[in-house]
């Protein structure tokens, strides 16, 4: 046999190796922060105050998108009210006291399968109940409960999961010490999942906040001259109007349009920022 | 000597087979240390998990027999195992301090217990830290998270934590199996100290410890109770074979 260099040693495999890998890595961030700069790049220049705190003007053409930055927010709080109690409450009951049995596994398989779903379905099915059978109407009302039911998987899933990570070993101690499972999941188990539940909750009002087809037919409006009064209002949401000012008005200024955008991703993203950091202080302090 | 809890013909299956009792019948005498000793899966913690009802929480498959203490019959469904609990407390092989401060872990069971007053809650906090001979380390942080505290620390705190409760019996899994040598010292005078006043039913980590410190023995093999009587006598001499091949280290 000559004596040939081996290329492929173990330590040149390992080499390629990370260097694909290394190399996916940038394939893959790469376009975000592109984007990223590219918004802020054509968003900036539109950003000032009137922008943030007036009305549109001139067929929207000029002025500021304050209805939408107000619905956005009025319909994030709905969904909030809407889907955070009795998420937490569906969570809590599913992973301290249902157990495994035939009917919680339909249940989680359910949610799955719920979370999955297209948003336009729950669009739809907001529109039949909420807006035509309970008469709501086209509503913040009508959009923030669409909202929530898209919203409730993401919770649920994600308090249980929380709810499941504290020890066991936490819930035998306080059975033993005469506690009811009542006082330890309320005393003892909900403080220490709350961090994570609170960052479940935030991510899903997140993504609701974001949602343009669910409020497409349950709520939002396409321009309104005055803000909502009520409740059982239309509102005008940032997704929607993005939208609207993109396709449906010829002759937007772009700097409109990108300062809508920045706009919707700062809003988005600093719940994203407080989320994370929710999770990495509770992470520093937890004592397990 | 009067018998605290009398054991009448208990058996105890889990749902996967595992570590089960068998026709185990024995007096636990009041106010004195009682070891449970023998090998390991041969039913010593599944018999204390039993005198406190823990059990209810894993997978029990059947339990039948009498466990009686203070006259009634603790199998049976109808107690009040909150109140049981109470007044037979448990501790664990692992310390697990609850993720609160050193105060709140020692006033936990209080205040579930629905006690609110605070002068109350502070006398029984510092009584029973002086009752583990904690309270000289600890009294001047209090408030400081109780997972801070080393192993034997918590390990004292935990006995503490069901001192506060004024049990009648105390019932330890293995407390010392964590521990070093100096802190495994001091959780057996503390037992010693507070036998006086309790029963103290305890599985002992090794066989040496359980020599040290039971007033009385029962050797569990496999399940089944092979033999009970003064710690003394059993540990020297031993009447069964097992029990004898056992403490001599001939098999476990």
């Amino acid at each position: 046999m000559g004596r040939s260099i081996p290329l492929l040693t173990p330590r040149n495999k390992q080499r390629i190796g990370f260097a694909v890998l290394a190399t996916c890595t940038v394939v893959t961030v790469l376009p975000i922060i592109a984007l990223g700069i590219y918004i802020l790049v054509q968003g900036v220049p539109g950003i000032s105050w009137e922008f943030i705190s007036s009305m549109p003007r001139d067929g929207m053409h000029a002025g500021g998108i304050l209805p939408a930055i107000l619905g956005t927010f009025y319909l994030t709080l709905g969904t909030a009210l809407f889907s955070i109690p009795p998420g937490i409450a569906a969570a809590i009951y599913l992973a301290e006291y249902a157990g495994d049995t035939r009917a919680t596994r339909l249940i989680r398989i359910a949610m799955i399968n719920l979370a999955g779903i297209p948003s336009v379905v729950y669009g739809l099915f907001g529109l039949g109940l909420f807006v035509l059978f309970l008469q709501f109407g086209t509503s913040i009302l009508a959009a923030s409960l669409t909202l929530s039911i898209m919203t409730l998987p993401v919770i649920i899933s994600t308090a249980e999961e929380a709810l499941r990570s504290v020890p066991v070993s936490f819930r035998v101690v306080s059975i033993s010490l005469g506690a009811s499972k009542w006082q330890t999941v309320w005393r003892i188990v909900l403080p220490q999942a709350l961090p994570g539940i609170i960052t479940g909750c935030i991510l899903g009002l997140e993504r609701a906040a974001g949602e343009t087809a669910p409020i497409l037919f349950t709520g939002a409006a396409f321009f309104l001259p005055r803000l909502p009064q009520s409740p059982f209002d239309p509102t005008m949401a940032l997704p929607y109007h993005l939208f609207v000012i993109s396709t449906q008005v010829p002759g937007m200024p772009v700097k409109i349009q990108y300062g809508t955008v920045l706009v919707l991703l700062v809003f988005v993203l600093s719940m994203n920022l407080i989320a994370t950091m929710i999770r990495s202080r509770a992470r520093a302090r937890r004592q397990w | 000597m009067a018998a605290k809890i009398v054991v009448r013909n208990l058996n105890v299956n889990y749902q996967d087979g595992t570590e089960s009792l068998r026709k185990i019948s024995l007096e636990i005498e009041e106010n004195a240390v009682t070891v449970l000793f023998g090998p390991a899966g041969g039913g010593k913690s599944t018999f204390l998990r039993t005198l406190n009802r823990l059990n209810d929480l894993g997978d029990l498959e059947t339990q039948s027999g009498q466990v009686i203490f203070n006259g009634v019959n603790i199998l049976e469904s109808g107690i009040d195992v909150i109140e049981l609990r109470r007044k037979i407390g448990m501790v664990f092989s692992r310390p697990v301090p609850l993720p609160l401060s050193i105060y709140q872990n020692i006033s936990y069971p209080l205040e579930v217990a629905g006690i609110r007053n605070k002068a109350r809650l502070d006398e029984a906090v510092e009584k029973a830290l002086r009752q583990a001979v904690l309270w000289d380390e600890v009294y001047d942080r209090l408030n400081d998270p109780a997972h801070a505290l080393s192993g034997g620390q918590q390990q004292r705190l935990c006995i503490a934590r069901v001192l506060a409760l004024q049990p009648e019996v105390i019932l330890l899994d293995e407390p010392t199996s964590a521990l070093d040598p100096i802190s495994t010292a001091k959780i057996e005078e503390l037992l010693c100290e507070i036998s006086r006043e309790i029963t103290v039913i305890i599985a002992p980590h090794n066989t040496q410890q359980a020599a040290r410190i039971g007033d009385y023995a029962a050797f569990f093999l496999q399940g089944e109770l092979i033999e009970y009587g003064v710690g003394k006598e059993i540990f020297t001499r031993p009447k069964d074979k097992r029990t004898q091949d056992y403490i001599e280290g001939r098999f476990g």
